[in-house]
């Protein structure tokens, strides 16, 4: 049913490409029939009832079964639901706090999504902080919500950031593929120093490693990354590692 | 699609591009067709004004800035041009209560510079990363003393010219979105010159896809 799409898994589609889920012409009459549900990411939209087309340009990618989605270099994010970012207080107003995440508006914060907050006990938040936070209201027709606790209550690694650090931006395409498992990025960073590292996936970055000097490194490492391929890569990580930077 | 004249050439002067070349802006690339230079600067999806907000779409705002000095009436009726052809293309309704702002910079005109005004707003749109139903490209073609159709005229050509067109072409049926003529030509001349910039389109679809993997190398 998707081979016209299998086969262009891993090559490059413009806007306006355009596929036909069409149903095989033979059915097999001894096995049974199974129903297949395609699961369309970022970059494909269902046009009518058998057609799909592409809306972004960018690299075509699949996972089994049938999910697939196209993978692009965007600089803007778009808010979605369960994804986690960093935000910047902009407003303190009665009970909810606003964040700039970088997006078409702000989000709202209620001061009782943090943990072990109540109504006598506020969180200690001030206008210009930083939050890590998770969407749980995303979409375009609504003012986008964020909460700094799981389901259970829990932080979970939410919440508002410590002193010192860095903050820097990079595209959406270097944080996707920070936190894909076993991230190669990731994996050669990990071999320099020690540092925390926080992601947002709306492309910003917080940094913060033992000294300033460390931390600048990082960030430029990071940074650098977007415009070099694999072996461009372990050989500027490798001269970091000398100490040649 | 009409066939082409053999005695018409569909030559285009040499163009080329490059995208996010800017590191501001949210989606950035500059075009070239000969000696005509446009860089394009997308921003959004962006916060909107109230007083521009649209319930159920996003607002596009183009602005085109001359070499030098203000923006007068001939750009303000090249960025309708613009803006009518890019919200066609655009799933706007994706992005609803939010501002796109296209800024198009010339940075020098020898002749077709709406069809470069064009062709630089797609691939910075691209950039961006924005949904788009159908790519467009533009063309320009004059017909000058002798009846000849010249596609993507120098400025001298422009000068020379009788009638002058632009269209804009969408990349599935190759469609015109858009036209923008000045001059006298008959019906014949017209659908000569629209069959041709559809038979020119093909080169710039086919250049638009080889710039976009070109750019995505690194990452297949």
């Amino acid at each position: 049913m998707f081979s016209g799409l299998r086969e262009k898994v891993g090559q490059v589609l413009v806007p306006g490409d355009e596929f036909s889920l069409e149903v095989q012409e033979t059915l097999s009459l001894t096995e049974p029939l199974k129903p297949e549900k395609v699961l369309l990411g970022p970059g494909l939209k269902r046009r009518g009832d058998r057609k799909l087309l592409v809306v972004k340009s960018g690299v075509l990618r699949h996972k089994q079964p049938h999910v697939f989605w196209v993978e692009n270099h965007q600089r803007r994010y778009v808010p979605a639901k369960g994804e986690t970012v960093i935000g910047i207080i902009t407003v303190k107003s009665g009970d909810v706090f606003k964040l700039d995440f970088g997006g078409s508006e702000q989000a709202s914060l209620s001061y009782l999504a943090f943990e072990g907050a109540t109504k006598r006990n506020r969180p200690n938040v001030q206008v210009g902080d930083l939050v890590f936070a998770q969407f749980i209201v995303a979409n375009q027709h609504m003012e986008p919500e964020l909460v700094c606790v799981d389901s259970a209550g829990r932080a979970n690694g939410l919440g508002v950031f410590g002193a010192g650090g860095l903050l820097f931006s990079v595209s959406l395409g270097l944080v996707r593929r920070l936190l894909r498992p076993r991230s190669d990025v990731l994996s050669d960073l990990q071999k320099l120093f020690p540092c925390e590292l926080v992601v947002g996936m709306n492309g910003r970055l917080w940094v913060k490693a033992s000294s300033v000097q460390q931390t600048l490194i990082i960030c430029n490492l990071l940074q650098s990354c977007e415009t070099m391929t694999t072996a461009q890569r372990q050989q500027l990580f490798r001269r970091a590692a000398q100490g040649a930077l | 699609m009409m066939e082409v004249c053999g005695s018409t050439n569909v030559s285009l002067r040499e163009f080329g591009c490059e995208q996010t070349l800017l590191s501001r802006p949210d989606g950035s690339a500059s075009f070239v067709q000969g000696d005509t230079s446009v860089i394009a600067a997308v921003y959004g999806p962006a916060e909107v004004k109230v007083s521009k907000e649209i319930y159920d779409r996003a607002t596009l705002e183009v602005l085109i800035q001359p070499k030098v000095g203000l923006p007068s009436v001939r750009e303000r009726s090249q960025e309708q041009c613009v803006r009518e052809t890019c919200e066609a293309s655009l799933l706007l309704t994706l992005h609803p209560r939010s501002s796109l702002t296209l800024v198009l910079q010339l940075i020098h005109d020898d002749g077709s510079r709406l069809a470069c005004f064009l062709n630089a707003a797609c691939m910075a749109l691209m950039d961006a990363g924005l949904p788009m139903s159908c790519l467009f490209c533009g063309v320009t073609c004059a017909i000058n003393a002798d009846s000849e159709i010249i596609t993507d005229p120098t400025a001298a050509q422009e000068k020379e010219s009788r009638a002058l067109m632009t269209f804009a072409i969408d990349s599935k049926e190759q469609r015109v979105m858009m036209s923008y003529t000045k001059g006298s030509f008959s019906v014949h001349e017209l659908q000569q010159c629209i069959a041709v910039s559809q038979k020119a389109s093909e080169n710039i679809f086919q250049f638009y896809r080889d710039s976009v993997r070109r750019r995505y190398s690194k990452n297949l």
